[in-house]
This record gives structure tokens, sequence and C-alpha cells, in this order.
């Protein structure tokens, strides 16, 4: 049997940049989803508000884990095989675009009615109201939640260790089934998101705080 | 097989639930009652707990306390991973509707010669719930959702039982539809069961502004 030291920690480390780089892939193509199904969300369509919401109702009532299962061996069950890799970042994605698409509304909403009412007497149209108006004013309010919501996508990655991706988490289970020595190992890989998520919740706080300054002025 | 799947799932969050609250409430009241480092002590292990992925703590209870002599089956292991991070997020809320009580209800109420054990029971905690309430409701219903992770410790909770009838008809697709429905159909009563009792609960404050929003935090 082998014991845990340096290589194995090692291993670890070095799988905690998967970690990250599904994060920021699940952040982005999330992201650019949820930021449509905000503003579909505040249409003035009824079809695409009905729509928006139904989705964002239906994602964030069933667990991410159902999503990548669904991805990963129900699609390869009708044919479509999709990499492990893709399937996660695609199921993440999925789940990030319904709870940021929320965040990001309530942002917009909790711009003050005026601007749009001021910008419209401008004769703006909706887009250009939305692009110099409306969206700088609500992505400076979303930017504490969206940090904070970034904690927790970055532990969500975990779970996409069941499709046999190596993140993280899946790196420890592997020198886990090698050593046997699962206190040691699962302390270093929860510190190590520690170190990721710790600093991240401290400026989603930070932000909060500084911007709550401002607002009272 | 299903329906034991989902009696398990249910009874799995309830459990988490009512100790889990039991627990954050307890810490909160550590935190504005005792000493400053009582208070440090529940700060550092929120941050351990709510900074951490919520499948290191179940591994970490499952297969590393073994390794310091403590041994518990898989579905012990779920009960103490569930609760205790569960716990962690509700004290977060709690703490959020606690500072937003004002301080001269504080002072009135021991003014009232009320003693500080009453002050926080009565001025501070009840209000302090009723405001974030929502908050809760939807950290329950997250931690729902995330008992799903419970079948990696082998649990044959409603997610596990899915992968069993997974392997054995290959009919994977279907299995993972209807699962979800199901999932879904819980979580969407468990919101609505919890609005109501939201409303049974603290029915002198559903007029009145809630502080927390309803943001939600995935375990």
């Amino acid at each position: 049997m082998q014991t845990f030291g340096w290589p194995e920690a090692y291993f670890i480390l070095r799988a905690a940049s998967w970690t990250i780089a599904l994060t920021a892939i699940a952040f982005v193509i999330g992201g650019l989803f949820g930021g449509v199904l905000a503003i579909m969300r505040l249409s003035r369509l009824k079809l695409l508000r009905r729509f928006a919401a139904g989705y964002i109702l239906v994602i964030q009532s069933i667990p991410v884990l159902m999503v990548l299962f669904m991805s990963y061996y129900g699609l390869s069950a009708v044919g479509i095989e999709l990499p492990p890799f893709l399937a996660a970042s695609a199921s993440l994605a999925i789940y990030v675009s319904a709870y940021l698409a929320e965040i990001w509304r309530g942002s917009i909403e909790s711009v003050p009615r005026q601007q749009w009412e001021a910008s419209a007497s401008l004769a703006l149209t909706r887009g250009q109201q939305y692009r110099y108006i409306i969206l700088p004013q609500a992505a400076r309010i979303s930017l504490p939640p969206t940090v904070g919501f970034l904690v927790q996508l970055v532990k969500n990655t975990s779970i996409v260790q069941v499709v046999g991706f190596v993140d993280l988490m899946r790196a420890g289970m592997l020198v886990n089934n090698a050593t046997y020595q699962a206190f040691q190992i699962f302390t270093l890989v929860g510190a190590i998101y520690f170190a990721i998520c710790f600093p991240l919740s401290r400026l989603s706080r930070h932000l909060e705080k500084v911007m709550n300054a401002s607002r009272s002025h | 097989m299903i329906l034991n799947g989902v009696m398990l799932t249910i009874a799995l969050s309830f459990v988490a639930i009512a100790l889990g609250l039991v627990l954050a409430t307890l810490m909160s009241a550590l935190r504005s009652l005792a000493g400053s480092w009582a208070g440090y002590i529940v700060d550092a292990y929120v941050e351990l707990m709510r900074n951490t992925p919520f499948l290191v703590q179940l591994f970490m209870i499952f297969f590393g306390l073994p390794q310091i002599g403590i041994r518990m089956n898989g579905l012990e292991a779920s009960m103490l991973a569930m609760t205790l991070n569960l716990a962690a997020y509700a004290t977060e809320i709690i703490r959020a509707g606690v500072d937003s009580i004002h301080k001269s209800q504080i002072e009135a109420g021991l003014a009232l010669a009320m003693s500080r054990r009453q002050v926080f029971q009565y001025v501070v905690l009840q209000p302090a719930f009723a405001r974030v309430w929502p908050a809760l409701s939807s950290q329950f219903v997250l931690m729902m959702l995330a008992s799903s992770i419970c079948s990696f410790v082998s649990v044959q909770e409603l997610s596990g039982t899915a992968a069993i009838i997974e392997q054995d008809t290959f009919r994977s697709f279907e299995t993972y539809i209807i699962v979800t429905v199901i999932y879904l159909v819980l979580a969407l009563s468990l919101k609505l069961f919890l609005n109501w009792l939201g409303r049974r609960i603290f029915p002198q404050v559903s007029g009145l502004a809630r502080v927390t929003e309803a943001h939600g935090e995935a375990a």
C-alpha cells in the first residue's frame, strides 16, 4: 500500500486547477445564458417572461446531480455520448444560468424606476436604455451577490467526479483509494477548497459593505 | 423502491432541518450572549463549513473519522453532515436577522426588567426569525436537494435509488426524468409548506418588509 506523501499531495494540488477551469467555463457560459434569461424574465412579452420563469423555477428545484446524470448517462442512452468534461461543464452552466438569472433580475429591478422613465423620455430605445442606463447600474448592484454565488459554484463543481472527471475532489478520492489515509487527504482537499472560496466570500462581503456605505450618502 | 427512496430523502431532510435549526439557534445565542471567544469559535465554524463543499464534509465524516476511531454507517454520516452543514448556513442567516433588530428594542426590553436571556428570546430572536424565514426556507429546500449527494456514501435515498434502477434496467433517461420530476414536486411542496408554516408561526410580520432576500446558496 502506498502512503500519502508529497507526490500525492502534488497530484491533488494540480487537480485543483481543473476545478478552477471548470468553474470559469461554467461561470462564463452560464453567465451568458443567465443574462439573457434575466432580460427575458423582465421582457414585455408574456411568452418570454413565462418561459424564463418556468426554466428558472425548474432548474432551481432539482439537484444539480440529476442534471449531471441526465446529461452524461441519460444522453448516452439515447445515443449522444458527451465526454465527461463537456457533460460536467454543460450541467454546471445550466445550474449557473438559473441562479445568476435570478440574482441579476433582482439587480435590474432594484435600479430605480425613474431611471427607466427618464431614459425613455430621452427617446432611447429599450436596447439603448439597457445598455447605457440600466445595466451599468445593475452591474454594480449585482457584484457582491455574484461573487458570493461564485463560492457556491466552486463548491458544487465537486460533484462532477461522478462522471469520472478528475477535478480536485476526484483526485482526493483516487489518492484515498490508493492510500486509505482519508483524514489527511480530505483535510488537504477541504483546505484547498477553503483557500479558493474564503477570499471570494470575503471579497463579496467587502463589496457589500462598500456599496452600502456609498448608498447611504 | 422509488417510494422508499422518497421517504428516505424526506426523512433525511426533516432530521437535518430540525436538528440543524436547533443547533443554529444555540450557536446564534452563544454568539450574542456569551463572551467574545465563543463568538469567534462559532464564526470560525460557520466560515469553515460555508467555504468547503458539502461532499468534502460528508467524506471527512464517512471516510476520515474512522481513521481516528469514530465509525459511522452511510446513513448516520449523511445525517450528521447535513445537520452540521445546515446549522452553519442557518446560523449565518439568523445572524442577519439578529443584526437587524434595533438596539433601542434591546434597551427597552432591559428597561422593563427582562433578563438578558428573556430579551434575547422574546425581543431579539422571535422577530429575527420572522424576518429571515424566507431565506431560511430556501436554505431548507437547497438542503433537501443537496441530500442527493448522500448517494455517494451508498445511502439509498431518491438519487441512490435512481442509480440502482438505472443499473438494473439500463433505461437511464426515463429513470432520471422520473426522479427529477419527483425532486421537483418535493421541492415545490416543501416551499409551499414552509411558506404556509411561516404565515402560521409569524402572523404578525406577514405585512412587514423582510430583511434578507431569499438568495439561493447551494450547499
